[in-house]
Formats: C-alpha cells, structure tokens, sequence
C-alpha cells in the first residue's frame, strides 16, 4: 500500500536539483498540491499531447509481423499480480455504452462475435521499454463506432474496465484501422489475463492505452484521464 | 566599428601608416551566445541523463541498473516527463548552436576536423602535461571530442525519436533497426556522451584557468587568433 501510495507522487524529488526542491511551496509528498516542478512538468507534457495528436498521421500503419515473430510464452502486465485477475462472466458480461452514442443499446458477446472480424500480428510495446508480438482479432473499433452512431467529431473514446482501470484515447487513434476491439488473443478467445472478454488493442499507442476486461464504452468531449495518466505518464502516449 | 565577436584575425591587408589599428581593443575568448548555449546544453544533458538513466532502469537492457541517488524522476513515469520536457531545450539549442555556429563561421574557423597525427600528438601533449592551452584556440584533441559529441548528441536525439515514435517516425526507427535496436543505439550514444563528459570535466580540471571565460567570456586581444 505504501508503495502504491509513493508511486501516486507524481513527480520524484529532484535529487541533483537542490535548486528546485527548495523552491517555495514544493510538496512532493501530495498530488493535490502539485509543486512548481510537477506543473512545468505537466505542461510539458500537455504541449507534447498536442505535438503528437499532429505528428499522428491516420494513414500509416504500426508493422506487422511473420506468425513466427509471436512472443512465446505470451508476457502477462497489469498493475496488479497474475493470481489478482478479475475473472469475468462472459454469459452475463456485456459492454455498456455511454456518452455522444446514438444507439446505446448495450452489446453482448454474441453481438460482438457476429460483426465483421479482423485480426493482426502487431507488437505491443510498454512504456516500460520492452516489447512483445502477439496476434489479436476482433472487431475494428472505427466500424463500431459507425455501428453505434457514436460522434465521431467527439474528442475522445473512454473505456472503463472490470479491475477499476479505466483509459481514453483521442478519436483519430481510435478510427485507425488497426485499432481493434479484440475477442481473440493467439487465435484463440482471449483468457483472463490477457483482457477476456474484451479489451482494446491499439498497436499505435503504448501497452498502457491498452484496457483490458472492457466494461463501457462512451464518447465524450471532456477529457476522461487514465488510470496510469492521473498518476503521471503522458496521456497520447503515441507509439 | 561594429566587429563580430568571434571572428579571427583581421584578413584586411596591412593600411600602412598605422600597422596595428586593433591594438588595445579585445574580444571575448567566448562570445555570449556560445556560453549561454554551452551551459543550457549542460543543463539539458544532466537532465536527459539522469532521467534517462531512471528509464533505463524500467527494463535495464544490461545486467545492470543505475542507482536510484544519480536518477531524476523517482519512478518511471516522473523520469519520461523529465526526458520529454527537457528533450525541448536539448533539440532547440542544439539547433540554435549547429546554425549559429555554422552561419558566423564557427565550426569553420574553430572546429577544423583535425587529422589522426594531430590529434595523436595533441594527445601525447596533452597526457604529458605539455600541452599549451591557448585561450580562443581549439587544439587537435578538443576539436576531435568537440566533434565527436556533436555527432553523438545528433544521434542520440535521432535514436531517441525513433524509441518515441517508432510508428509515426517507421523511416528512423527502420534507420536503426527496429525498437529494440534503436533503444541499443540510444544507450551507446548516451554512453559516448557520458564517456565525452568525463574527459572534458577532467580536462577543465587539469587547466582550470579556461573555466571562468566559459562564464565571464573572459578577454582576447583582438590581435590573438
């Protein structure tokens, strides 16, 4: 708990910069009371969302890569261990839809698995710096979108998920033809670990902007955060 | 007369009557853009450094990890915003410096390439404590470290990118082959950039006296080189 509790400062004490840790008002200890350094910091990262958001170019594609460039055995990540996985229901599960959506009927799995399907060999890489190649199928969110009448002139796309997670992600990356609502991890059904039922797979973004166990979906023009955003990483997060 | 702070000896043939129009006169050893630009370029790579190395730490690409008392960030996502707000100053006053430098003919009066002999005797000079240091004059070997951090911090903000923006920028991260290379070649240019630092602070050590003209701008006579 204590760790979780430091990890929440946003910004470390700037050990070699005795100079700005004495400034007036710095309070590395309490995310409520941002310090001058966590501001500039925040801003920064702020201008370099907007860098990103015009450097994404929705024409061009993340790689993909030969079935036998798959990562095997598969790298479990969460912010939690493998043996705290939420175990969905996937008879009971649906998603529910909230926000700027015409049709917010909420889907079942049998929805999601009667609407046109893709699949992709793409590598997912962690803001951590490693990475990993995995196959995902399932359905392109861009198309589902369009399904559900969502505004698409809205800015952002927000997920909530069965752990508490919860991310957005802004609405080009979200039309991108890569960008899956995925069913399917390695050919299979995705398993707990990995998302089950349904989670998103963005190969355009870090692992992070990738939720799993996905509970709603809305569409919105305030911004949503993210679970890891709130606590500091960069919120685009573009690959 | 308006005189340009860095510029060389005067090319202007001898006027006759009075041989030394400039005597007396003196310009700085380090004109004030340069110095400016040197210590914000300072400032930039402790930062890209010591962040950087609090993000190496994340997934070490070598058995071993940088301690936590020489990283700046704390964890993970406090380095990335240290590293993606400072890389802004390092890329901007770079850009500022490279372009200074080449259009008032800097780098070509100052920063001569200078060939293998050279920069063996300069070293052999230099490691015998005979070498003269001479205030507004490069020798052999800080042109060959001057020019060889240059290349190392071009390349450490281009594998940066392609570590970035792998997608978006598919053309530097094929450059350097790929994600997990391009994170190699960013380390190695780190590294070079760490190794170049540690001769110029030892270098500043064992010749003390070229330190505060890096602050003050110091004084030439406009006669000297």
């Amino acid at each position: 708990m204590s760790d979780a509790l430091d990890r929440r400062r946003l910004l470390g004490r700037a050990l070699a910069f005795g100079a700005l840790s004495v400034l007036p008002g710095c309070n590395y200890d309490n995310l409520q009371h941002p310090d001058f350094a966590d501001r500039a910091l925040r801003a920064m990262s702020r201008w370099n969302d907007r860098v990103q958001a015009a450097l994404f170019d929705p024409h061009t594609l993340a790689p993909t890569f030969p079935a036998s460039a798959i990562t095997r055995p598969p790298r479990f990540n969460a912010f939690y261990d493998e043996a705290h996985v939420h175990v969905v229901d996937g008879a009971s599960w649906q998603l529910e839809l909230f926000g700027n959506i015409a049709e917010k009927r909420p889907w079942r799995l049998a929805d999601l698995r009667a609407a046109p399907q893709e699949s992709q060999i793409t590598r997912l890489i962690c803001v951590e710096g490693w990475r990993v190649i995995g196959q995902w199928g399932g359905v392109p969110l861009g198309w589902f979108l369009r399904r559900i009448g969502a505004d698409t002139k809205a800015r952002y796309v927000s997920f909530r998920c069965a752990d508490g997670y919860y991310e957005s992600i802004d609405m080009p990356s979200a039309l991108h033809p890569q960008t899956l609502l995925a069913l399917d991890f390695l050919g299979k059904p995705l398993t707990p670990p990995f998302g089950y039922p349904l989670r998103l797979r963005i190969p355009t973004k870090l692992g992070f902007k990738n939720p799993k166990s996905l509970v709603a979906l809305g569409v919105t023009n305030v911004f949503p955060g993210g679970y890891w955003v709130a606590q500091g990483y960069n919120w685009f997060s573009g690959s | 007369m308006p005189h340009h702070p860095d510029r060389g000896p005067d090319p202007r043939p001898n006027p006759g009557p009075n041989p030394r129009p400039n005597r007396g006169r003196t310009r700085p050893v380090h004109p004030w853009p340069l110095r400016l630009m040197h210590w914000l370029n300072a400032t930039a790579i402790v930062v890209m450094v010591m962040s950087g190395w609090q993000i190496y730490d994340a997934s070490p690409l070598f058995g071993f990890s940088f301690p936590g008392r020489i990283t700046l960030g704390e964890w993970l996502g406090g380095a990335i915003a240290w590293h993606l707000a400072a890389m802004w100053l390092l890329v901007l006053n770079g850009v500022a410096y490279l372009a200074w430098g080449s259009l008032n003919g800097h780098f070509r009066r100052r920063l001569r390439p200078p060939g293998p002999r050279e920069v063996w005797r300069d070293t052999i000079l230099a490691l015998t404590f005979r070498l003269d240091h001479r205030h507004g004059v490069y020798n052999a070997v800080q042109r060959a470290l001057y020019l060889a951090v240059i290349a190392f911090g071009v390349l450490a903000v281009a594998s940066g990118l392609a570590v970035w923006k792998p997608v978006q920028l598919w053309f530097l991260s094929d450059l350097f082959g790929g994600f997990r290379a391009s994170r190699y070649v960013h380390f190695f240019a780190m590294a070079g950039i760490v190794g170049f630092l540690a001769v110029h602070l030892m270098l500043v050590a064992l010749v003390p006296k070229v330190l505060p003209p890096m602050i003050t701008g110091g004084r030439l006579s406009e006669d000297a080189p």
